[in-house]
């Protein structure tokens, strides 16, 4: 029986390239059916929308060593829309955390791999999360702490756009904003859905890059599909360090994309790809291969 | 209590650079000279509390011991979640300190008063809870949690309190209870600053010629089972004393072990009885109020004795 590293890597002449961003993207979309496949998971849509901006961050964006995950100089990355756990996993198996053939044990029985993102016994992960509205405020003493010990390295915090409905996001948001943590680096995969309904229809968030503006952020707004224009805004955000402010990137991003029948559509929340709908979303996957 | 701990704390910062106090917007009198001794290490997290805490867990990722300061119900129920998945589970070195537990803020009303916070704060798996009795036990508590690594929560009264114990505790070793006051006929068993009151009970008891044995109790988790074993073995009746609701907390927690032992020593628990408190009033008359001061311990010591 082939393995499971074979079947998701097939197609490919030789090793994939992990550091292509569009490459990585591919592979946490293709990864991310086949492991909610296999574990008749759910949150595909949010793994499918969230995929480009992990990729830029794991292909060519974080200072981080698969060899050794807990280097003290190295950047911190909270995934703190826990559910989009799969794509983490995935970017870190690919580059290389963890054997690609353990993501085929996401959800099962023992596994270690948890459907919301976990840190225990998970290299390269560094906070386990799953209960929105978490990460930014870790995130940010994260950023406190290296700011005291006047360290290099950066935080980077991925939050979902429904989780900013929390109110926490935005405790955390006026402390950052306070302690200047300008190396702490906030993305917002903005894909408009809840679980429910659509973000309008459930609690307004425009004007989104002015609210983050008035809370005394940088702000910037980009395509979260376009790998160019994110490795822009990271730069962006990366140059902002010594502006004594924190920054925020808000990729613009279609739950599902990738997959047309999940795109935009609120079902593919919590279904789970299974039977016909699982071929025809290996067949466009196929279709769009880098 | 709180300016023992704020006295320990003020010494340990000096000691070690790598500990930081962060406060929801509270203890302004009481903080003011770690402030002006160490203002880079003393933050304001302002009225934020999920924020505070989970900012604390990040700090401490960064190698620091990271305190977390607020009063009464504040720094428990508004971040649970924080302190469960963020500190906890991360075996965050951070310390959630709660100035206030019980009715020490009486006159100010439901709100304020901390009265599930030892139930909620024990029931997290791996979390370690500190109830010290007077100032003299909360000396000794305060240094032994900085040093012990993971997250802890740490039940405090009030500033000004009266000593029970005469010195300092010393050599204390962690979870160890303290006995105040031996006696052959009842033990009283003691858990937090609810200590005054069971000492004056078991003075009470001691007039109507009963002999009554006082154990404090200043960690709730991991609770001190050796000595609560030897307890149960050796009394027939034991009572339970605690500024806070009898569900969950330190009574039931004697309670499980006794179950569990099943040596035949009857335990009751004093404490709110599966109630809010409806008025306000200072700390003591609350007591009186809710039946756990002194006379009413002492009260149902001596019922107790004669079921």
């Amino acid at each position: 029986m082939e393995s499971y590293e074979a079947l998701v890597h097939s197609g490919f002449e030789g090793e994939p390239d992990v550091r292509d961003p569009k490459t990585l993207a591919w592979l946490i979309r293709r990864n991310g059916l086949e492991m909610t496949h296999l574990s008749r998971g759910s949150h595909i849509g949010s793994v499918l929308s969230v995929a480009e901006i992990i990729a830029v961050l794991y292909a060519r964006v974080l200072n981080v060593d698969p060899k050794e995950p807990k280097k003290p100089d190295r950047d911190r990355l909270i995934l703190s829309k826990g559910h989009a756990g799969s794509a983490v996993y995935a970017a870190l198996a690919e580059t290389g955390f963890f054997p690609v053939e353990q993501l085929k044990t996401h959800y099962a029985n023992g596994s270690i791999l948890s459907g919301h993102v976990s840190h225990k016994g998970v290299p390269g992960v560094e906070v386990s999360t799953g209960s929105l509205g978490h990460g930014l405020s870790v995130g940010a003493g994260m950023a406190l702490g290296a700011k005291m010990d006047g360290a290099q390295w950066r935080t980077y915090v991925v939050l979902g756009d429904g989780e900013c409905d929390e109110g926490s996001v935005w405790e955390a948001a006026l402390q950052a904003a306070q302690y200047k943590l300008d190396r702490l680096i906030a993305v917002i995969d903005y894909n408009h859905m809840q679980s429910l309904a659509t973000v309008d229809e459930t609690l307004r968030l425009e004007p989104f890059e002015q609210k983050w503006k008035d809370f005394g952020w940088n702000a910037v707004s980009v395509d979260g599909h376009d790998t160019d224009a994110l490795l822009k805004a990271f730069d962006w955000a990366k140059e902002n360090a010594g502006s004594r402010k924190p920054s925020v990137i808000l990729a613009h991003t279609v739950k599902g994309k990738g997959i047309s029948f999940m795109e935009n559509n609120i079902l593919w929340h919590y279904r789970t790809p299974q039977g016909e709908e699982y071929d025809a979303a290996l067949k466009e996957l196929e279709a769009i291969r880098p | 209590m709180r300016d023992a701990f704020a006295r320990v704390l003020e010494e340990e910062m000096e000691q070690n650079e790598r500990i930081v106090l962060i406060t929801g917007d509270l203890g302004f009198g009481v903080l003011r000279q770690i402030h002006r001794r160490f203002p880079d290490r003393l933050i304001n997290a302002g009225i934020a509390e999920q924020g505070m805490v989970g900012l604390a867990a990040g700090l401490a990722t960064t190698g620091r011991t990271v305190l977390v300061y607020s009063i009464g119900n504040f720094p428990v129920l508004r971040p649970l979640e924080q302190i469960r998945n963020d500190c906890v589970y991360h075996k965050a070195d951070v310390k959630i300190v709660c100035v206030g537990g019980g009715f020490v803020y009486g006159s100010l009303g439901m709100s304020h008063h901390a009265t599930e916070d030892m139930s909620v704060m024990r029931a997290i798996p791996e979390m370690i809870c500190y109830t010290p009795g007077d100032p003299a036990e909360t000396e000794a508590v305060t240094h032994d949690m900085i040093w012990r690594k993971g997250t802890c929560y740490l039940r405090l009264g009030r500033g000004n309190e009266p000593k029970v114990h005469e010195g300092p505790v010393k050599g204390w070793t962690f979870p160890k209870a303290i006995t105040l006051r031996g006696g052959k006929d009842i033990a009283i068993l003691s858990c937090g600053g609810i200590l005054t009151q069971a000492m004056d009970a078991a003075e009470r008891l001691a007039e109507k010629g009963i002999s009554a044995q006082v154990v404090s109790f200043p960690c709730l988790k991991p609770l001190d089972t050796d000595t609560v074993k030897d307890l149960l073995t050796n009394f027939r009746r034991i009572i339970t004393v605690e500024e806070h609701t009898i569900i969950g907390g330190f009574g039931s927690a004697v309670c499980e072990l006794a179950a569990e032992e099943g040596t035949g020593c009857r335990v009751k628990r004093i404490g709110l009885n599966d109630c809010f408190t409806t008025v306000v009033g200072d700390r003591q008359y609350l007591r009186e109020t809710y039946g756990m001061d002194g006379k009413a311990i002492a009260d149902k010591a001596e019922a107790f004795l004669d079921e």
